[in-house]
């Protein structure tokens, strides 16, 4: 979940990259407040583990989420969400959400290098 | 003077406040008005994350906010100022008189509401409310960035 349109590049990146197109859900906080918002996400996760992914580490989506899965144990929770970590994701599903959510936020933080001078 | 902006916006601190306004005013502190927030523990954990080492945050209910919005005026600190729904703003605008500009930045669809602005959608209730406002002197206008134009109450409620 995520500000405008990025979750739904980021998926769509991934889809065109991998070729998988039933691991991710795109969903974008516009037009939503945040009980609308809180309301999407909680349908999205009722059935299986999730983990979320959202871009600012502050913010709606992030209140969204936390607001609405907090007494959720199989639904764990990635801020900064990156093309990296997303792609590392769909290949490395087998495994909790908590297991799954801690690879990506190291595969994503480990992708970000400052190169060239 | 120190209330940089008085804002009605359903998110409370989010994105836009804290790095769209609060860049743009030099804002230092946030006062977040609401009487659920103010009174669950990790609700207000949950608004703490969004705000930057840069900035304070100050939680009130609405019968503290006639208290700390004479401190916040009469401070050295450039705070801004937040508020979820219009029941909240009349009841503050009411018990305070230092509230004389609002900026409504965010109120999005729900039941009874028409959409009035891309970021602003009002039941009859709440245009009447925010029309009373502006009778007693509160000037009410519909900006939901920085740069944007400020749009008068007149062309939405």
């Amino acid at each position: 979940m995520t500000h405008v349109g990025l979750s739904d590049s980021l998926v769509r990146a991934v889809h065109e990259i991998t070729g998988d197109d039933e691991s991710l859900i795109a969903v974008s906080n516009v037009g939503l407040g945040r009980e609308r918002m809180c309301d999407l996400i909680a349908e999205l996760t009722l059935d299986s583990p999730t983990v979320v992914f959202v871009d600012l580490p502050g913010g709606s989506c992030l209140q969204a989420v936390i607001t609405a899965t907090r007494e959720r144990a199989d639904v764990a929770l990635v801020t900064g969400v990156n093309l990296p970590m997303l792609l590392d994701f769909v290949f490395n599903r087998d495994v909790t959400a908590t297991e799954a959510a801690e690879r990506a936020s190291l595969v994503g933080t480990s992708a970000i290098k400052a190169m060239g001078t | 003077m120190s209330l940089t902006l008085v804002r009605l916006d359903d998110r409370l601190i989010h994105g836009q406040v804290v790095v769209g306004w609060g860049n743009a005013l030099e804002a230092d502190r946030i006062l977040l008005i609401d009487d659920h927030v103010a009174s669950v523990p990790w609700e207000r954990d949950l608004y703490r994350l969004g705000v930057p080492p840069n900035m304070e945050v100050e939680f009130a209910s609405v019968a503290e906010a006639p208290a700390v919005l004479d401190q916040t005026v009469k401070s050295n600190k450039r705070v801004i100022v937040v508020i979820a729904d219009i029941d909240t703003l009349v009841r503050v605008c009411r018990a305070s008189d230092v509230v004389r500009r609002v900026n409504i930045g965010g109120l999005h669809e729900g039941e009874g509401r028409s959409r009035r602005l891309r970021y602003v959608f009002l039941s009859a209730a709440e245009s009447e409310s925010l029309r009373m406002l502006e009778s007693v002197g509160v000037e009410v206008t519909a900006r939901d960035v920085p740069t944007a134009k400020a749009i008068p109450l007149s062309e939405f409620a």
